[in-house]
């Protein structure tokens, strides 16, 4: 089974088998991260450009330093303090880009679509890294590969995602990774931040966190997403917090003592997370981390190291 | 995919046995030990995937000659090849050396010693993981055709081929069987 796709644009096209070649690869490429000499010549001659129209922290750092520690130049491109705030279009400029021959461009837009626009526009690979609530699938890579370590396996686990599940890419590319790979998903949420189509992608719904988090494997908590909220979905933070924050006292009532709490961050401490469970033993927030840096390098890798003229 | 199922190779000769395979294995660890008078701060790491095994097997020998238990670590040169995108999805699966190979003198094994290009891609992946004293290669077929200036330190077989022949190292761990064979493609 080889990587034969141009682009890494979403969860829901992948299979079971692209997505296991994608967490194995990133798995092996962990090894790097404790060495002394940080940096291995694959993609040397390369170019990555990383072109962010929205803030981003994680995912900007982490796809520098795997493109780095992979040997590939790294070009960073930001909306702010470019050609953007003359008026340029996003088309305009990532054609302007492409006209550079990168052979990687990684893509975060506040519009779903936009990863699949230059995909059909440029002839680069492109790697989605957020586009707008659709999909992250990166970031559900990182989480399975950190659900995969702690836990040895896939299969059968159960995994709560918890929050505001409305407006999260991740949770949309999560839930898609996670029940091709034999996991089941409860979602859960205050009703306005549960959006219709989950259950048509293979989720449960409830809402109630202490339902949800009873007998579960990973509870996954999303940030509450005030930026992109036009009012009225929750009646205040303090209210969220207190039905829909967890605190150590809830883990300890309703959860099972071999939970792993994960969050894909920025965390929001003290609404959705307490800090005695962000920096708690059950979370593996940081781990997630790390292991985002391995899984973008192992996407750079084979999208940069597919073979010329291989498949679509 | 696109690339038509090759043809199946036709075994040409068969170059090593069973015991042939496993004396020249013994002589190879004395071979070692000669050149480097002991086994003090030796290490052996195999080349994935064969090259392991055949790793395993002279640490093993060492240690029924000289009593030292060698470390024995694992080389993925993936990432250093020369040719990454043109022979299809790069498939990685890790480098595992749980020693530091500073101030030791490293053993590379491999299967077979062909262009030499992959030896090349080794010493560069060893470098990076530190500065041993010195570096030494074992591999149990020498088949020629070099296109680098790497010559091995110790050899099993000695082998003249054509280009259009492959050589098949068949190892118990992998294929059930210790052989090595000359195989060439069916006529079409």
């Amino acid at each position: 089974m080889g990587w034969t796709r141009k682009d890494l644009l979403s969860m829901r096209e992948l299979d079971a088998a692209e997505i296991t070649l994608l967490v194995d690869t990133a798995a092996s490429l962990q090894e790097i991260a404790s060495r002394d000499i940080k940096k291995v010549p694959a993609l040397r001659g390369k170019t990555v450009v990383n072109l962010f129209y929205e803030a981003s922290t994680r995912t900007r750092t982490s796809f520098e330093i795997a493109g780095k520690w992979l040997s590939a130049d790294v070009i960073n491109f930001s909306a702010s303090g470019s050609s953007t705030s003359k008026g340029e279009s996003f088309i305009d400029t990532a054609k302007n880009i492409a006209a550079m021959s990168p052979d990687v461009v990684v893509v975060r837009h506040s519009s779903a679509g936009a990863a699949d626009l230059l995909a059909r526009t440029l002839p680069c690979a492109i790697v989605n890294a957020g586009d707008g609530a659709h999909e992250h699938p990166t970031q559900a890579l990182l989480d399975l590969l950190t659900i995969r370590e702690k836990k040895g396996h896939f299969e059968g686990l159960h995994v709560a995602i918890v929050g505001d599940v409305a407006h999260s890419r991740v949770a949309r590319s999560d839930i898609h990774g996670m029940r091709k790979l034999g996991m089941t998903v409860t979602v859960a949420g205050p009703p306005t931040l549960i959006p219709p189509f989950v259950q048509e992608l293979g989720a449960k719904v409830s809402y109630r966190l202490e339902d949800a988090i009873g007998d579960v494997d990973v509870i996954m908590m999303l940030r509450l997403q005030q930026e992109r909220m036009t009012g009225g979905l929750i009646p205040s933070t303090r209210e969220y917090a207190r039905f829909w924050g967890l605190t150590l006292d809830k883990l300890a009532r309703h959860a099972r003592s071999d939970v792993l709490i994960m969050h894909p961050g920025p965390v929001n401490r003290g609404i959705e997370l307490s800090p005695e469970v962000a920096d708690g033993p059950y979370s593996v927030i940081l781990d997630q981390v790390s292991r985002g840096v391995a899984v973008r390098m192992g996407v750079l890798l084979l999208l940069a190291g597919r073979k010329e003229g291989d498949g679509a | 995919m696109s690339s038509p199922a090759p043809r199946r190779p036709r075994e040409k000769a068969q170059v090593l046995d069973e015991t042939a395979l496993d004396r020249a294995l013994t002589r190879i660890a004395h071979e070692i030990l000669e050149k480097n008078g002991g086994a003090k701060d030796l290490a052996f790491v195999g080349l994935r995937t064969r090259g392991v095994s055949l790793a395993h097997r002279l640490a093993a020998k060492i240690a029924q000659i000289d009593g030292t238990a060698l470390p024995v670590g694992t080389l993925d040169i993936t990432l250093y090849r020369d040719d990454l995108g043109m022979r299809g999805t790069p498939v990685i699966r890790g480098t595992d050396i749980p020693f530091s190979i500073k101030d030791k003198t490293v053993v590379l094994v491999d299967d077979v010693l062909f262009t030499g290009r992959t030896i090349r891609a080794a010493l560069d992946a060893i470098i990076d993981l530190g500065r041993p004293t010195s570096i030494q290669l074992a591999c149990l077929v020498d088949r020629g055709h070099r296109e680098l200036p790497i010559r091995p330190d110790y050899v099993g077989k000695n082998l003249p081929t054509s280009r259009r022949e492959t050589v098949a190292v068949r190892l118990r761990e992998h294929d059930g069987e210790d052989r090595v064979v000359i195989e060439e493609p069916e006529e079409a």
